[in-house]
């Protein structure tokens, strides 16, 4: 039997643990108001059910990461990153085409999105990479490290293609780099060079791209090329904003959702229908929830008791970030819409696990901080 | 990781935070009030209800025209793709080609309902209608249509109906109404298109993004238009349909104690129910460019001398002035020679010795020389323009032509030159420069009847309103009377005898080229006029019967009167006597009138 450390109750970090909780039943709420029926007496779809069974499962992976010290991860850390990228080769292959796109493997009867899974792996992955030596210390990135972990699982997400990941993993890939103090210059002579090779791969990128995607770039730089046909998204996503004005219209009161007039109102456009019937103030504290989240994760990597600890929480951090701005800009009509939904908040069970499974592995990080003076409990 | 990297990143968080704060307070806070219209927008739909337009009645109550319901089928484009096009297609008898193009049209909002066919007939829509849950999205509209069951008869007075004018959607009489809307474009249509037309009515629904009707949140109901009722006899219309022939003219009748027009009718006419259908360009220009000029209303857009109907109003101005013995006698050798002229009269062998009376049955035209020179210019003036000549009645149907009563003063100013007695006489039997419109006649035949009485001329039924009275000495008027009569009972008005009322008339026939130019050809024809009223003793119509280039006054407009006059008399004549079996024609009129 685990011996169970007291400590670890005493030292376990509710802050982060409330708020994600505290995010997730937000979106529980708002799933439910943005799926109900537009007709009184029909049915109402189980969407915000379902969420909470997954919020369930999802706690139980909580407190199961919480209860063991991350040496785990580091210690098979390249054996996740292996399984990532043979996922994404697999999705490639034999993948589910979802909106011209192939990003999902079925298993079962779960439908499953390999880059969820790769992005933990790719943070564990790269951490450890950065911290075994093997990256040659401090301020040195060898070419293999470079093809492994960028050039690879770019090539291998830009076929799929997926544009938030894509973004996601290049943001990650430049954090770790700085968090693990290489030398500014090569990562700023890294960027110039890709700033440079961008109107080439650009090109081969644009070309890759499915016509969805190429349309919703459009019309991200003028919405008003057709506002009933690739602008449309972007501009009822405002306009469910804009008309939650100052207080809301109340809680199961939006109608741009229920009318479906707002695509993808449960999960990607999740905060257009949680603005529309909270208004600027309620969107406040959901930013207020977000930032105290953030902020608790950069003081995480802070404290870490070890580098490889560090890295981890940075990466983590960072990802839920990204995920985050890039979301609401998509949102707020300030970014091309990327299919990325926002953590926590927006419906899909694996994602919601995907992102507990990341905030046990942060809570752990910051529970564990003390731990280098006490033996390894396992 | 130091405290470095650590501060760089909150800052940036921090960046990135107030960034999109300060949009949402953009969105949220500063341009609110737009997207909660927009949002509004999207929720709404409102849906006009076009108002039933007023039915336009004649004075016995038979429609003029009808409100025929018609179908649309229009569809909600929600999920075309799985839309069996080849059978929709087949539903509603359409090439499948044609409706796939419709449903695909590149420019249409894929949220708005797009309209597939229209005009339908309620057979054609019960069978769509049985099979309608086939086709999730598809609906059925009505709408009203307008029809003129009698066509070309009356169409100058009842007009037609059109869109709305490109151009006009701002037009704040055309306000709250549909943008397909159809409004009065000419005749009592036009005239009292804001009585006909009522009150269209709304739906406000709320839909969804895909144009499925959710819930109706208020509705108001359409306010039906009033309906007109005409002063008009539409069986005076009908009966002399076809007595113009091929020829231009026009009839106008008026009941001579209220001034309300009994008919109206120009020809050419044109059919109203092309209009109705939606004109094409080709129609519209071959109606506007054809030689007989179709949509000239010539009862009051016609203007020509007046010829011998004139005589009239010589005659009552040399009686009222008391510049003629009536029984003073003129005789009239064919002609008369002043200042090195001849001027004729119209029967070359000359009339002999001529009173007032047998000069009005004759028309002799030597005798009215003699009185207008008597009279001079001015006086004739004084009274041609007292009965209304010369001015526009204004009816209102159409713009007006007002004719000309000229005089010494009209001549000094427009033509620069002194009045000459040659002038008066050929003035005096309305020729020259005197011109009239055949409402104008009618008018000065009605006040002639009703012992100088002027009235508005009017269109609606029961609305009297005198204008003016030109102060008649009882015997002026037993005196003419009774020489109108007898020009239909005797004279060269013969043709206008009915055998239902005493008749009382008056011919013209005007010049259009000397007689010796030998030019033949309808264009070089005589316009005929005839201008009559009944019955003689207590006249209750009065009428004005003018035929372009039709020949002899007598010969083609008389009988034309004499048409309008039966068609006015016979129903009240066999409805007193029931001996007398009703034509066909009215039989059905008097079907429709039932409801």
């Amino acid at each position: 039997m685990i011996k169970f450390d007291r400590r670890l109750i005493k030292s376990f970090d509710w802050m982060t643990f409330g708020i994600i909780v505290t995010l997730t039943l937000i979106g529980i709420m708002t799933i439910a108001s943005a799926t109900r029926p537009a007709i009184e007496g029909a049915d109402r779809p189980d969407f915000y059910l379902k969420q909470i069974v997954w919020l369930c499962v999802s706690l139980c992976a909580l407190f199961i990461i919480v209860a063991f010290d991350y040496v785990w991860l580091q210690r098979f850390a390249y054996v996740f990153y292996g399984i990532g990228l043979v996922l994404l080769l697999v999705v490639l292959v034999a993948g589910k085409t979802s909106l011209g796109a192939q990003r999902w493997i079925s298993i079962g009867p779960l439908t499953f999105q390999p880059s969820e899974f790769f992005r933990l792996a790719f943070i564990a992955g790269f951490s450890a990479y950065l911290t075994s030596g093997v990256a040659g210390g401090l301020g040195r990135l060898t070419w293999p490290g470079v093809f492994f972990f960028a050039v690879l699982p770019m090539a291998l997400i830009v076929k799929q293609p997926d544009l938030g990941t894509a973004i996601l993993l290049f943001s990650l890939f430049v954090v770790l780099c700085l968090v693990k103090g290489l030398s500014r210059k090569l990562i700023a002579g890294v960027l110039v060079l890709g700033m440079i090779a961008l109107p080439f791969f650009g090109h081969i990128f644009w070309e890759g791209l499915k016509e969805y995607q190429k349309n919703r770039l459009v019309a991200f730089l003028d919405p008003e090329v057709d506002p009933s046909g690739i602008g449309y998204q972007i501009n009822q996503s405002k306009i469910t904003i804009g008309s939650g004005g100052l207080v809301g219209k109340g809680y199961m009161q939006g109608t741009q959702g229920p009318l479906r007039f707002l695509p993808e109102k449960h999960t990607d456009f999740i905060f257009a229908v949680f603005a529309e019937e909270w208004g600027f103030l309620g969107s406040l504290v959901l930013m207020a929830l977000y930032l105290m989240l953030f902020m608790r994760g950069l003081d995480t990597a802070l404290k870490a008791k070890d580098d490889y600890g560090r890295l981890v929480a940075a990466g983590i951090t960072a990802m839920f970030f990204v995920y985050f701005t890039v979301n609401i800009s998509m949102t707020l009509g300030m970014m091309p819409v990327v299919g990325v939904p926002l953590p926590f908040v927006s419906y899909g069970g694996t994602a919601l696990l995907s992102n507990f499974i990341a905030a046990g592995i942060l809570i752990c990080i910051r529970t564990r901080r003390f731990e280098l003076f006490y033996p390894h409990i396992w | 990781m130091n405290l470095r990297v650590v501060q760089v990143s909150a800052l940036l968080i921090g960046l990135v935070f107030s960034v999109l704060l300060f949009r949402m307070f953009q969105l949220q806070v500063f341009d609110s009030d737009r997207y909660k219209r927009l949002a509004e927008e999207n929720r709404f739909r409102i849906v006009k209800i076009p108002a039933p337009r007023g039915i336009i009645y004649d004075r016995n109550g038979i429609p003029l025209v009808e409100n025929i319901p018609n179908f649309s089928i229009s569809i909600v484009p929600e999920n075309v793709n799985s839309l069996d096009v080849d059978a929709l297609a087949e539903l509603l008898g359409m090439q499948a080609q044609e409706l796939q193009e419709k449903l695909l049209r590149k420019d249409r909002s894929p949220f708005v309902p797009v309209k597939l066919k229209q005009g339908l007939e309620f057979g054609e829509v019960a069978r769509i209608e049985a099979r309608k849950s086939d086709f999730p999205g598809l609906f059925i509209e009505t709408e009203i249509g307008r029809e003129y069951p009698l066509g070309k008869v009356a169409a100058h007075l009842i007009g037609y109906l059109g869109r709305i004018p490109q151009g006009q959607a701002n037009n704040p009489d055309f306000k709250n109404l549909p943008p397909d809307a159809m409004i009065g474009q000419w005749g009592v249509e036009k005239l009292y298109d804001a009585d006909l037309r009522g009150t269209a009515g709304e739906r406000v629904i709320e839909v969804n993004a895909l144009g499925r009707e959710l819930r109706l949140i208020r509705q108001r109901a359409p306010i039906v238009g009033k309906d007109v009722h005409l002063s008009i006899d539409i069986g005076i219309q009908m009966a002399i349909e076809h007595s113009f022939g091929e020829k231009a003219g026009a009839l106008i009748a008026m009941n001579p104690e209220s001034g309300e027009v009994l008919a109206l009718e120009s020809f050419p006419s044109f059919d109203p129910n092309v209009f109705a259908r939606g004109i094409s360009g080709s129609e519209w220009k071959s109606l506007m460019e054809s030689k007989k000029k179709p949509m000239l209303n010539r009862v009051l857009q016609s203007q020509y001398p007046p010829g011998s109907t004139f005589k009239i109003v010589t005659a009552i101005a040399a009686l009222e002035e008391g510049v003629v013995d009536p029984a003073m006698r003129v005789t009239c050798t064919g002609g008369l020679s002043h200042g090195g002229r001849t001027f004729g009269c119209w029967k070359k062998g000359g009339h002999g010795a001529m009173d007032m009376h047998s000069a009005l049955v004759h028309s002799c035209d030597v005798y009215f020389y003699e009185i207008g020179k008597r009279l001079g210019i001015d006086k004739i003036h004084k009274y041609a323009v007292a009965f209304g000549i010369g001015k526009e009645t204004g009816l209102g149907l159409v713009k007006e032509r007002p004719g000309l009563m000229p005089n010494t003063e009209w001549k000094r100013e427009k033509r620069k030159s002194p009045w000459y007695l040659g002038d008066t006489f050929i003035s005096s039997i309305g020729q020259g420069a005197v011109t009239t419109t055949p409402i104008q006649m009618a008018q000065v035949m009605a006040a002639v009847a009703n012992e100088g009485k002027i009235y508005q001329p009017t269109l609606i039924k029961g609305d009297y309103s005198p204008i003016a009275t030109v102060e008649l000495k009882p015997d002026t008027v037993r005196r003419i009377r009774a020489a109108l009569h007898d020009v239909v009972a005797g004279g060269t008005g013969k043709n206008a005898m009915s055998s239902l009322v005493p008749v009382g008339g008056k011919t013209g026939t005007v010049q259009v080229v000397g007689k010796s130019s030998g030019l033949t050809g309808e264009k070089y024809m005589d316009h005929a006029w005839f201008v009559a009223f009944a019955p003689t003793d207590r006249p209750e119509i009065a009428l004005a019967v003018f035929v372009e280039h039709g020949g002899g006054g007598g010969a083609v407009a008389a009988p034309i009167a004499k048409a309008a006059i039966d068609a006015y008399f016979g129903p009240r004549k066999r409805s007193a006597d029931p001996g007398i079996l009703h034509k066909p024609v009215q039989q059905k009129q008097q079907e429709s009138t039932g409801d």
